[in-house]
């Protein structure tokens, strides 16, 4: 596998749903490969980050118009 | 599950308040902060919402769930968002970008995804970035910055934690699209926080001081 194969296949690595066909071949060039080996690294710690960023917006209040209308609907 | 509604559907439906407030308070933030991707106006933002939660009230008693609630939900922000925006005559340009935004397809090779080999941070464990606050907001601001689709996606899978198929459905785009814009916009992120990393700074950009006290200036928690 060389790094543009392994590239493509990153997305599918950090859901840990690599083809089967695929898994050793992206296992091995991980490991002989410094750089693939760091971006991956990089790029799961980049998605793993994002899950955790802080909201930004209160907009989690319901307001009175929004339980009039959902009190109309009924 | 076409004929089984979950017990919280039923009991919206049902008209129970305490529920919806609870479905507003779970899912509001999330959808004004997709909302801002369509428009620039945080006003304009908070009234896709409302539409949307307007929308959804009136749609409640026909909503079947064989989508997920949040993909129905976040499914209607979208079309409320593309009307709304269609009025706005600032997000005409922002459309006509996006459509040719896709440039490379899987295997077709990908130069310059990264312009240098990547270097390790000098951290034991690059998992553990997420517990820096300044990460996070370098990281928020690259995410503010990414052209429209790719934050879309970004945000709605990494962000939302929604699956690759139900972003498919919330944007209509195909699986093969999504899969290249999110990694796209995942390897911008990477970048950002790879720049960040290294020396602290932008060597093209504004210092992360800056950008920091810009985020924090919009108001982040």
């Amino acid at each position: 596998m060389n790094c543009y194969e392994a590239i493509d296949l990153m997305g599918d690595a950090i859901e840990n749903r690599v083809p089967s066909e695929s898994r050793t071949g992206f296992e091995e060039h991980l490991d002989e490969c410094p750089a693939c080996c760091t971006y991956f690294e990089q790029l799961q710690a980049t998605v793993s980050a994002l899950a955790r960023l802080p909201r930004r917006s209160d907009s989690g209040v319901l307001t009175q118009d929004l339980l009039d209308a959902f009190r109309r609907s009924r | 599950m076409s004929d089984i509604e979950s017990p919280f559907l039923a009991k919206l439906k049902d008209g129970d308040e305490a529920a919806f407030a609870g479905l507003v308070a779970d899912l509001g933030p999330g959808l004004l902060d997709f909302a801002r991707t369509f428009t620039s106006s945080t006003a304009l933002a908070e009234d896709i919402v409302q539409e949307t939660w307007l929308a959804v009230i009136r749609g409640l008693h026909a909503f079947e769930g064989r989508a997920s609630l949040k993909t129905w939900i976040f499914s209607i922000l979208v079309r409320r968002a593309r009307t709304i925006a269609a009025r706005d005559a600032r997000l005409h340009a922002r459309a006509a970008a996006r459509a040719v935004e896709v440039e490379w397809e899987p295997g077709q090779g990908r130069r310059g995804l990264w312009d240098e080999t990547p270097i390790p941070w000098s951290v034991e464990d690059p998992e553990a970035i997420h517990q820096s606050q300044e990460a996070l907001l370098v990281l928020q601001a690259a995410l503010d910055g990414l052209p429209e689709m790719q934050r879309q996606v970004v945000l709605l899978r990494d962000v939302e934690g929604l699956s690759a198929g139900e972003v498919c459905n919330i944007l209509a785009l195909s699986e093969t699209n999504v899969r290249v814009i999110l990694h796209r916009g995942r390897a911008k992120l990477r970048q950002a926080l790879d720049r960040y990393m290294r020396d602290g700074a932008t060597s093209d950009g504004p210092a992360t001081s800056e950008i920091v006290g810009r985020v924090a200036a919009r108001g982040i928690r």
